[in-house]
């Protein structure tokens, strides 16, 4: 069988065939929720056409969208970073909760400073904090082999109590009497919108930066290629030399950075202090995202936009079909479980990959034979 | 030019031919037709807390010239900003209830101030003049009253003498409730004992089964709760042969043998005073508060075990609140380690502020902050 493809054409289709599982996967959920729809006699189209607009119909949905995305590209990376060198983390919920309380209360430890310098402390405390709690699930699997999946999520548990413990008791501002808070912060240093026009918070821009620093890292530095030697093949890292538990550590440590920085927009743009709000599930979906664009830092981009959408959507399909939010859950969790189910795909993709990579590579062929 | 097709047709038909069958309604036309948002925070029939706020929306929805918007399940988050923007933008709500008690600060102020010309009315009463717009505003019930005489019906219908509580967290509302009802009991038999038990947050199920069990294998044999949703604390009662009084709605479909009665939110009274100003052009009551007198709680009915002796004894107690004679917290009252909380001759009526920073247990409570 012979095919007349262009190297041109095969070069992209090398490029895209990532994306391929995440495309089939978004393709079946939307077939299969059409189905559920149908079945539970909701107008198929209008529901469809609501998710659109609720999600990127308008400016505003844009804002919806994207500032529910904000926090899920940083929480996110605290699980794909790890993911490249061959970690499972999970509890990126404790980290985000964690690094908000230390930004809440950076500004009450520190003298009155210009805000940029307090932002940059704010950030640099939710940051440490993050980052320790995740390299503590990284170091407890180097050093005494437990599971880094079991023990993030647990950890995750730990720091949510040590959260409610410190906001509901020493670090409680007696002012707040029904809903214990950490002090408010100072006006001045809360961080705003980009811009009246524009009405989403700088954790956007602080998101995308991130995700695309994160991707220099991991595609275009020494370090993330030792990442993902560890990720690949552990025992060919050690064959190489390579630092492999310092390595995992940094992973699981800018991981929990990322999700720390989450947790201080959430504070410094959202809550205005740290309380119990901070719970909100911006960890748990952060998994979602980050294997729904296969801890592809460019790809989490996409994907937590993705995500922002359908939440934001929910909210309309709520008022104008009058669906229960569960609904929004029912389209999120199809959507993860066809994540995962088309996850079998990928080795076939890595082939088809290199094979269209390789026409891509012989021009003069134009004409190849093939089987 | 719009063409008036079969949808507004109909509608137009139907508001026409249910005016003319009801002279109630003719009076009411000259209202504005308005379109009001409700957001809560956890699931509509959550038989709690959320539950109680959506019986009362679904009355409103029932009211001429009102359009009823609603989500549920809305996190104390930027997600709650939005809900309430969306609604004022997409759907042109005028007047918004934001329900949760954690929606207030920032995110009804912050949103308030950005649309100075839509309503926001707060369930929690934390609105102060001058400190916050003035077209935001609180309003809260003295839902104690309901749990002191949850605390009544409890006391004659106990047994073993000891009651349990299940607390989401040791907060000043909760405090004033757990108080309350136990205060109602003692009043019955100063032998009764409330033990309680602190979840941690306001909605934990599993913690909340725990607790339940916990309560009754200490002993405990009528339950109650401050919770999100109390029907884990019920159901798990009533499968174990104990008696419940309930909180925030109705849970007696839940246990038909062991249900005494609860203490309801009736939100039904300040909604309807919000939507009313809003049609009549009124401005907007910033500050409402009231209990059983002003029709902002109520009871349930009582259930089939409840004595008639306990019945009465609840009764003449809740007709004493009515006519404003009882007040809750009257000295001496001392904290479960002995201190006088509220000198002898003290009474604090329900607005005092002094009860909205309550942060001890009275005697008769077991249990530590």
């Amino acid at each position: 069988m012979s095919i007349r493809i262009p190297p041109v054409a095969a070069r992209g289709l090398a490029l895209g065939l990532p994306a391929l599982p995440t495309v089939l996967a978004v393709a079946t959920t939307v077939v299969l929720f059409s189905v559920f729809l149908w079945a539970r006699e909701i107008p198929v189209l209008e529901a469809g056409a609501l998710i659109y607009q609720g999600a990127f119909g308008s400016t505003f949905s844009w804002e919806n969208t994207l500032l529910r995305a904000a926090p899920l590209m940083l929480t996110a990376l605290c699980v794909a970073l790890p993911a490249r060198a061959g970690l499972i983390i999970i509890g990126g919920e404790g980290a985000l909760v964690l690094g908000g309380l230390a930004a809440a209360v950076t500004p009450l430890w520190l003298p009155a400073l210009p805000a940029s310098l307090m932002w940059v402390a704010m950030a640099a405390a939710a940051m440490a904090v993050g980052g320790f709690w995740i390299g503590l699930s990284g170091w407890m699997r180097q050093r005494r082999g437990v599971n880094e999946t079991i023990g993030s999520l647990l950890l995750s548990y730990i720091a949510l109590a040590v959260f409610r413990h410190l906001v509901e008791g020493p670090l409680r501002d007696p002012a707040s009497l029904n809903k214990p808070s950490t002090a408010p912060l100072p006006d001045a240093y809360s961080v705003g919108v980009i811009s009246d026009t524009f009405y989403v918070h700088w954790g956007l821009v602080a998101g995308v930066v991130v995700c695309l620093l994160a991707h220099v890292l991991v595609r275009h530095s020494v370090s993330g290629f030792a990442f993902s030697i560890v990720g690949g093949n552990v025992r060919a890292a050690r064959m190489l030399g390579l630092p492999v538990n310092r390595l995992v550590l940094v992973t699981c440590a800018l991981g929990g950075a990322a999700a720390g920085l989450a947790g201080m927009f959430e504070v410094a743009a959202v809550q205005g202090s740290a309380n119990a709000a901070l719970i909100a599930g911006y960890g748990t979906s952060g998994i979602l995202v980050a294997f729904a664009a296969r801890h592809n830092p460019l790809a989490i981009i996409v994907c937590a936009i993705l995500l922002g959408g359908v939440e934001a959507s929910g909210s309309l399909l709520q008022r104008r079909l009058g669906l229960p939010d569960a609904t929004t859950l029912i389209l999120e969790g199809v959507l993860f479980v066809n994540l995962l189910a088309w996850e079998a795909l990928n080795g076939r993709v890595l082939h088809w990959r290199i094979h269209w990579r390789e026409r891509g590579r012989a021009p003069a062929e134009g004409v190849v034979q093939h089987g | 030019m719009p063409i008036l097709n079969r949808r507004s047709f109909i509608k137009a038909a139907g508001v026409l031919g249910a005016s003319t069958a009801l002279p109630v309604n003719l009076a009411r036309a000259a209202d504005k037709p308005v379109t009001v948002g409700f957001i809560y925070v956890g699931a509509k029939d959550d038989f709690g807390y959320n539950q109680a706020h959506a019986e009362a929306a679904a009355i409103i929805k029932g009211l001429p010239n009102v359009t009823v918007i609603e989500e549920e399940n809305v996190p104390e988050t930027v997600a709650v900003q939005r809900s309430m923007e969306a609604m004022i933008r997409q759907d042109g709500a005028q007047l918004i209830f934001p329900t949760s008690f954690g929606y207030f600060d920032p995110h009804v102020i912050k949103v308030a101030r950005k649309y100075p010309e839509v309503r926001f009315a707060h369930c929690g009463g934390l609105w102060q003049k001058g400190v916050h717009p003035d077209n935001a505003g609180s309003f809260f019930g003295y839902i104690d009253e309901g749990q002191y005489l949850n605390g009544v019906v409890a006391g004659h219908m106990s047994k073993s003498k000891k009651l349990g509580f299940v607390a989401a967290k040791p907060i000043p509302q909760v405090l004033r409730n757990l108080n309350a009802f136990t205060l109602g009991a003692r009043s019955v038999d100063p032998e009764i004992t409330t033990t309680v038990i602190f979840t941690g947050d306001w909605s934990l199920p599993v913690k909340e089964a725990e607790a339940a069990n916990s309560l009754i294998d200490q002993g405990c044999d009528v339950l109650t709760c401050h919770v999100d949703g109390p029907k884990v604390l019920v159901e798990t009662a009533e499968k174990r042969g104990v008696m419940t009084c309930g909180y925030h709605a109705s849970q007696a479909a839940l246990a038909p043998k062991g249900y005494l009665t609860g203490a309801e939110w009736n939100w039904e009274t300040p909604y309807r005073a919000h939507v009313m100003a809003l049609q009549s052009g009124a401005p907007m009551n910033n500050f409402m508060r009231g209990g059983l007198k002003e029709g902002f709680v109520k009871t349930s009915p009582y259930g089939s075990a409840v004595s008639d002796a306990a019945k009465a004894a609840a009764d003449a107690v809740k007709a004493s609140m009515l006519k404003s004679e009882l007040s809750i917290f009257t000295g001496p009252i001392r904290n479960n380690t002995g201190e006088v909380m509220v000198a002898e001759g003290t009474v604090l009526t329900q607005t005092d502020v002094v009860l909205e920073r309550m942060d001890y247990l009275v005697e008769g409570v077991r249990g530590q902050i």
